[in-house]
């Protein structure tokens, strides 16, 4: 995969705090052209805010936000036009719950890209397909299950071809067994050359597709490198022992996936 | 009417005489107050401290008002308010905008309520996908809210119809009016209209708020909305 010069996110010295909690403390990355970038670290450690940083849901106090060179920060940027080329997955799904899966996918194309119905109506069928979930188009949310769920919120995410997509999370409220599929679509997405800023748990994942994984705590960046860095010498006592309870708690995930195992 | 009337001759002169101008201003009660009600409850909700302010305040000054001194007020209190309407139909002026002001201010509560409990995430979902915050709320917040608001606002409608039979106190002939002429002009039925009466607003809530509530409970319940 050739990536290009341009970076697609900047992340420069960025700054957050809610009160007097500063949750995030100088935190700083770059991430190129159909690269991933996997943010972990333990709960309450910033990493949901760091997303929401990025595509400004909650802009940080201080620092850059650069997305293909474009400052978010910037006084006299659109907003909406910028986080309509962020993508955003989220923890708990947040699909609409008043409409259905194939509307809750072609909702932006028409109210935010401008689309007529019928085009939005392909467009998003299409993306519904990528995630294996067009059977389900004319289900509403609640009809579905978590697994389900996520995968239209991928889906939504997905069709209007965003320059990146940020995951918040997007297995950890999933029944075991429902995890399975989705880190599927996102390993699939992934290798069709996603730009992807994934916050998340899952050690396979990340070492399948993740060209960098960043463990941050208490707001700030405690140790990054590949992932078979952090699979074999990770320096840092703290992520050392994090590693341990991942290796605990969520040690059969590769199995499940069927991952090649490259490290043993 | 020479002869005492019985009880299905009753039924349908209420239902003839009365029952018309009862569902009108019903309805125009509710309408206008569905309108104001809705920008109170925006502005509870969105408007920064001061439109809030104002609205609660207007909120307490309604319901602090009994309904027949509203009607008073707007029928007689203020003359010239309905200059452009025949002089017989300025009371019906008057009752449709107490009735309409005091349901604002009880719906404002329902819709408030509607839009607080729609999930924070749904908003924050459709920022992300960029739309704009008046989008967002078009599109995703306030279907949802009015959803979450039928089951409130079918019990406004019961209060408003209901409270319509204040109307006979400025002489417009609605059910409760023509239930007292029957028995003004016939004292010994005078239970048997009073009992007709009531049992016609009776038809009118109690099934509809019940059949509309349970539907409507249900319908949120499969779309896992609200607290159920």
């Amino acid at each position: 995969m050739e990536k290009k010069y341009e970076k697609v996110l900047k992340v420069v010295d960025v700054w957050k705090s809610y009160e007097d909690l500063e949750v995030l403390k100088g935190i700083s990355f770059e991430l190129g052209e159909q690269e991933v970038k996997v943010i972990f670290g333990p709960s309450g450690s910033g990493k949901s805010t760091l997303l929401r940083c990025i595509n400004m849901l909650s802009p940080p106090d201080k620092g850059e936000i650069f997305l293909s060179g474009q400052s978010l920060m910037a006084s006299e940027v659109d907003l909406n036009a910028m986080r309509a080329k962020i993508g955003m997955v989220f923890q708990h799904f947040n699909l609409f719950a008043h409409l259905k899966a194939i509307d809750n996918v072609s909702i932006g194309l028409r109210r935010v890209k401008g689309l007529s119905k019928e085009e939005a109506h392909i467009k998003a069928l299409e993306a519904l397909r990528r995630v294996k979930m067009a059977e389900w188009a004319n289900h509403y949310p609640a009809q579905l299950s978590g697994g389900q769920q996520q995968r239209v919120g991928i889906a939504r995410a997905l069709s209007m071809e965003p320059t990146l997509i940020l995951f918040d999370e997007p297995t950890s409220a999933l029944d075991p067994e429902l995890i399975g599929e989705v880190l599927q679509v996102m390993l699939d997405i992934a290798k069709a050359g996603t730009t992807m800023v994934v916050v998340t748990h899952e050690m396979g994942f990340a070492r399948a597709v993740a060209s960098e994984m960043i463990f941050i705590d208490k707001g700030v960046i405690i140790e990054r490198g590949t992932p078979k860095h952090f699979s074999t010498s990770p320096k840092s006592e703290r992520v050392k022992h994090f590693l341990k309870q991942i290796d605990i708690l969520y040690g059969r995930h590769e199995e499940l996936l069927e991952l090649p195992d490259e490290d043993d | 009417m020479s002869n005492t009337p019985d009880i299905f001759t009753i039924f349908f002169y209420i239902l003839t005489a009365g029952l018309p101008a009862t569902l009108a201003l019903t309805a125009l009660g509710l309408l206008l107050g569905f309108f104001l009600g809705l920008t109170l409850a925006l502005m509870r909700v969105y408007g920064g401290i001061e439109l809030n302010w104002l609205a609660s305040g207007y909120e307490k000054l309604l319901r602090g008002i009994p309904l027949l001194v509203l009607i008073f007020i707007f029928t007689f209190g203020i003359p010239g308010l309905f200059w452009y309407l025949e002089p017989l139909e300025r009371p019906i002026g008057g009752v449709v905008l107490a009735l309409a002001l005091r349901s604002a201010a009880y719906q404002s509560q329902i819709f408030r309520g509607a839009i607080l409990s729609v999930h924070p995430g749904q908003m924050e979902a459709a920022r992300a996908l960029g739309m704009s915050r008046f989008q967002s709320f078009r599109h995703i917040v306030f279907p949802q809210a009015l959803r979450l608001s039928v089951p409130g606002w079918s019990n406004e409608y019961a209060v408003v119809i209901k409270d319509s039979s204040f109307a006979y106190a400025v002489g417009i002939i609605e059910m409760t009016k023509a239930a007292l002429r029957i028995s003004a002009n016939f004292p010994e039925i005078w239970a048997l209209s009073m009992g007709v009466v009531a049992i016609l607003y009776f038809i009118f809530t109690f099934p509809v708020t019940k059949l509309i509530g349970e539907r409507q409970t249900k319908k949120l319940k499969d779309l896992g909305m609200g607290g159920g």
